[in-house]
């Protein structure tokens, strides 16, 4: 049947999705934050450091709310106060997972004071009131072209210093004991991974927003690392779900403007909900294969 | 003015209450995600027009199942990160429905301490008492299992069920204060004092008085500093709370020989 499929093809591609210029900058500044983040994420998870992820993301929106103020990039606002917060819960030196945990938690209260603050100001010195909708859960469709060119800089440093050190990132994040013996110096690894992640995070918190970029990060890096064996491979797995969990949600953004009224559903929420059922996608027959062990092994 | 003096006093004790919890489990994570999670619930209602504390009730019973079900199979942190991020989804879509939100996400996220009315302060002042209650209840299963899950077990306390009793307590804690402090206050208050307190101290019941002490003192000084400045209340309870939390760093330093002493009671 041909004539059916041009149908079929616009009821999944709505017209002028193509020519469209906003989804192409949004296809491609969140295509490249979904693969820093894909790459960042493996390590980011293997070494338990969700929770420092999600809060250099909150915490880089202070950034992005002086930006507002100062008129200056965004993304260098983001990225400047992201490494600074990576620096300062570095230099808080916790040496035990409790002790990071809190310090991470002290970090993230004090950043969020000061994006409460640069917010406030925002408002009353411009009465932009979007402002904090901006920042916090980004607005991909409104991402200035001009933009490209820096963002894609900052994502290809981040890959770039992971792919260097991939081997002792790789070591360290499995085993720090091991790795100490095999001369890789697991402080100063640790203290690359922040700052790498420092570079994703603030990417992605400019394009999905700055909580949600924690789904770009985690998601996806969680879900490759329960269904591939080798590191390489959930890299690879974990950047292809990334990238279509954006274009996915992107499009079904954009398609949303046929669903209600005049106005669209939010591309934050389609990425999240994507990347949360490719986890659960993931999840669920594992879980089911334990229970069917464990009643094996009862037997 | 007396009413946010009031429910924040209230907030205050509860937050260092929970919070000495949350500190000896280093679950910061989690005292960030609830109340977060929680804010779409806010959004929700006000689409469906039903009472918010009923939409924040109900996300706050989803994030604590999302935490406790996913950390099943996976590690925690990706468990709170992923409930965190599916909440949060919901919430932009729903904001982007009901049109009127950006006043209401700034409020919901920092809090408008300064504009209580007298009727707000009665279902915070009842979950406050509830949420104290409960957690002092449980304070030994609650202390034993932090400390040592093992031991927990051993002794009869399991620690999936204190696991689930922690985070409902944290929720419910969090859940209805959340319109009028904000999900960022209720976070900071949570971790800034208690940790301080833990430095100084490694005695539970102390560190819990002194935590409390703490929480109450930050919460007074933010409230008289925001309403002189005009700076959002959140600003400072995160400044405070940092700044004690470095003071207690410092403070512990000094008192290493003196806490070498003191034995932890488990």
């Amino acid at each position: 049947m041909p004539r059916s499929m041009p149908i079929l093809l616009t009821l999944i591609f709505a017209p002028g999705f193509f020519a469209s210029a906003p989804v192409h900058t949004a296809m491609i500044v969140g295509g490249g934050a979904a693969v820093v983040s894909g790459v960042v994420g493996v390590f980011t998870v293997m070494r338990g450091q969700s929770f420092a992820g999600h809060a250099l993301a909150d915490v880089s929106s202070a950034g992005g709310s002086v930006s507002f103020l100062l008129g200056i990039n965004p993304l260098l606002g983001f990225l400047g106060m992201a490494i600074i917060a990576a620096s300062g819960t570095e230099l808080a030196g916790a040496r035990f997972a409790r002790e990071r945990d809190l310090a991470t938690g002290i970090m993230l209260g004090a950043g969020l004071g000061l994006a409460a603050l640069f917010l406030y100001f925002d408002v009353t010195s411009m009465s932009t009131t979007g402002a904090a909708i901006t920042v916090m859960f980004g607005s991909m469709f409104s991402i200035p072209s001009s933009i490209i060119p820096l963002a894609l800089t900052v994502g290809a440093i981040a890959i770039v210093v992971s792919v260097v050190f991939f081997r002792p990132l790789f070591l360290a994040s499995l085993s720090p004991d091991l790795a100490e013996v095999q001369g890789v110096r697991v402080r100063m690894i640790g203290l690359l991974h922040l700052l790498v992640l420092a570079f994703a995070v603030s990417l992605s918190a400019m394009t999905v927003g700055a909580i949600l970029s924690t789904a770009l990060l985690i998601g996806p890096a969680a879900t490759s690392l329960q269904l591939a064996k080798s590191p390489g491979r959930a890299i690879a797995l974990s950047v292809l779900i990334g990238i279509i969990a954006t274009w996915g949600g992107i499009l079904l953004a954009y398609d949303s403007f046929t669903w209600t009224p005049n106005h669209g559903w939010p591309v934050s929420f389609f990425i999240v909900t994507l990347i949360f059922l490719f986890y659960l996608a993931a999840a669920l027959p594992e879980g089911r294969r334990k229970r069917k062990r464990i009643v094996q092994a009862g037997r | 003015m007396i009413n946010a003096w009031a429910v924040a006093t209230l907030v205050a004790v509860v937050a260092g209450i929970v919070g000495f919890f949350v500190v000896l489990r280093g679950s910061s994570f989690a005292a960030h995600a609830l109340p977060l999670g929680t804010f779409p619930g806010a959004a929700a209602a006000n689409l469906l027009g039903i009472n918010p504390l009923f939409g924040l009730i109900l996300f706050a019973v989803l994030g604590v199942a999302g935490i406790s079900q996913l950390g099943r199979r996976s590690r925690h942190e990706v468990a709170t990160a992923l409930s965190l991020v599916t909440l949060l989804g919901l919430g932009t879509l729903f904001l982007s429905l009901t049109r009127e939100y950006s006043q209401g996400v700034y409020a919901l996220l920092f809090g408008e301490v300064l504009g209580i009315s007298r009727a707000e302060i009665v279902p915070v002042a009842v979950t406050s008492i509830v949420a104290s209650g409960v957690t002092l209840l449980l304070f030994r299963p609650l202390l034993l299992s932090a400390i040592s899950p093992e031991l927990g077990e051993a002794r009869g306390i399991s620690a999936r069920r204190m696991e689930l009793w922690f985070l409902a307590l944290l929720a419910f804690a969090t859940a209805t204060a959340l319109p009028i402090v904000g999900a960022l206050l209720v976070f900071s208050l949570m971790v800034g004092p208690a940790a301080a307190a833990r430095a100084m101290t490694n005695r539970p019941i102390p560190a819990m008085l002194l935590s409390v002490g703490i929480s109450l003192l930050t919460v007074w000084v933010a409230i008289s500093l925001s309403y002189l400045s005009n700076w959002p209340v959140g600003f400072f309870v995160g400044a405070i709370g940092a700044f004690s939390y470095a003071i207690g760093r410092i403070w512990g330093q000094f008192g290493t020989m003196r806490l070498r002493r003191d034995v932890v009671l488990s």
